[in-house]
């Protein structure tokens, strides 16, 4: 017997009408003022970006800020740009404007399929890279392939710059490694190079959570698996890449059998839960299929 | 209290509001217009599309302060004197039942023919797929909108 828990009610059973907690309310216009205002007001403040999830939290009361620093008009934090090797993304950029960019498309692949398939059209005009990585959900779709595109975080506070690999930003359900006083700026992803990649999810409804995400990043020269990259969402408390798999893959034939049972060690990889949206047992099933169905989605992408 | 100033429909709005203040709650209850409906308050249901410089958000999840000097579109501002092509259309097609998600309809709809004139079904889907229908009319709302787009490019020769 699968026992079904369900877990507790956030927003539901709540007004969500109104905003039900007061704030001081901070509009910077440059970054240099968003760190000075984070450095004063540190745990107590929460930065507002897109709102598409701070809000929704605010409203179910599961955050109750003292100080909302809109970042918003915040300029020059909204850009794609290619640099060399690397793409260059600003925290600020809505989902919609990675939907849109021609450099996103063509070198990150797997986020570019991400941001097709979240939320609709009104989110995505909202909702920023920044914020959707910040909020840290384990079901975070951008998370998975700025995972497999080995992305690094640049992070800003008064006393200056660091830069934190994906990996490391991601520390729990909710939580980075980012210190109160801490304000991502950037995210640095490296191209697709000689390889592509792509992502898959599943999900109720196109613009709901994700029951399960994988992203692949594959170089496969002469129908075999040269280089791999897997990370998935929703399946452990935070976005993970799947190295066990990986180095599993490398050298095995590309729609093969080999390759589709050394897929199966990916359930020794995950550790999901249970809980409404889905069971923990299906996602150790279903990212399997998410895979496998990205391994062969880059591949594609890579001979066309 | 924050002093904004921003347009509504092309005239100029100028108020004392709070911070936490939402955009939906202005324009419904000090604006008075009830176009813009409230459904889930959480960003699912699409009912609060409003149009904020050209692109549509929720006004559920929107701060009014943070409109200040912005210029807001509302269905009241799209239909101004007569009805709309796509409202006549979803008119004629009988894609409207209680109507309570029409207005968030017609507001996505406008923006898709504006960026895509000549759509395809899959983006009237993709436009549309942010707002709710409780009475499950799509396909009579999908139709509508694809005659609508019809008529204004023959219209346009």
């Amino acid at each position: 017997m699968v026992e079904l828990k369900v877990p507790p009610v956030n927003v539901t059973g709540r007004n969500t009408r109104i905003i039900p907690v007061e704030f001081e309310y901070y509009e910077p216009r440059t970054l240099k003022e968003a760190l000075m205002l984070l450095d004063e007001y540190g745990e107590s403040a929460r930065i507002l970006a897109g709102g598409t999830d701070l809000l929704v939290k605010i409203k179910a009361r599961l955050v109750e800020p003292k100080v909302i620093i809109n970042v918003k008009k915040v300029a020059g934090l909204n850009y794609v740009v290619e640099d060399g090797d690397l793409v260059r993304i600003g925290a600020l950029a809505r989902l919609r404007d990675l939907e849109k960019s021609e450099i996103v498309k063509k070198y990150l692949p797997a986020l570019y399929d991400a941001v097709k398939l979240m939320g609709s059209v009104q989110i995505r005009n909202m909702a920023t890279i920044g914020g959707n990585l910040c909020n840290a959900s384990p079901a975070a779709d951008t998370a998975p392939p700025l995972l497999v595109h080995n992305a690094k975080a640049l992070i800003a506070s008064t006393s200056g710059e660091r830069v934190v690999p994906l990996e490391e930003f991601f520390v729990g359900p909710g939580k980075t490694s980012m210190k109160p006083n801490e304000m991502l700026v950037e995210i640095i992803a490296e191209k697709t190079g000689k390889g592509s990649s792509a992502f898959k999810k599943i999900s109720r409804v196109s613009v709901d959570l994700a029951i399960a995400s994988s992203a692949v990043y594959i170089d496969g020269e002469g129908g075999v698996v040269r280089d791999a990259r897997i990370a998935l969402g929703s399946v452990a408390p935070k976005p993970i890449r799947a190295r066990k798999t990986e180095s599993l893959i490398r050298g095995l034939k590309l729609y093969s059998e080999e390759l589709r049972e050394a897929l199966n060690a990916l359930e020794e990889e995950v550790s999901p839960i249970t809980d409404a949206r889905s069971t923990a047992e299906y996602r150790k099933y279903i990212v399997k299929v998410l895979t496998w169905d990205a391994i062969n989605t880059a591949y594609e992408r890579l001979v066309r | 209290m924050v002093k904004v100033s921003f347009k509504v429909n092309g005239e100029l709005v100028e108020l004392d509001v709070k911070p936490n203040e939402l955009l939906i709650n202005t324009l419904r209850e000090r604006l008075m217009l009830t176009g813009t409906k409230y459904g889930c308050g959480i960003g699912e249901c699409g009912g609060c599309t409003v149009v904020v410089d050209g692109e549509p958000v929720l006004a559920c999840l929107t701060l009014t302060v943070d409109v200040n000097g912005r210029e807001v579109t509302t269905i009241e501002g799209l239909s101004k004197e007569k009805l709309t092509d796509v409202q006549k259309a979803l008119i004629e097609e009988g894609a409207i039942q209680c109507g309570y998600c029409t207005p968030a309809f017609v507001v996505m709809s406008e923006y898709l023919l504006k960026e895509k004139p000549q759509p395809t079904l899959d983006d009237v889907r993709e436009y549309l797929k942010g707002v709710l229908c409780r009475c499950t009319g799509y396909i009579n709302i999908f139709k509508a909108v694809l005659k609508a787009a019809k008529s204004r490019s023959e219209f346009r020769g």
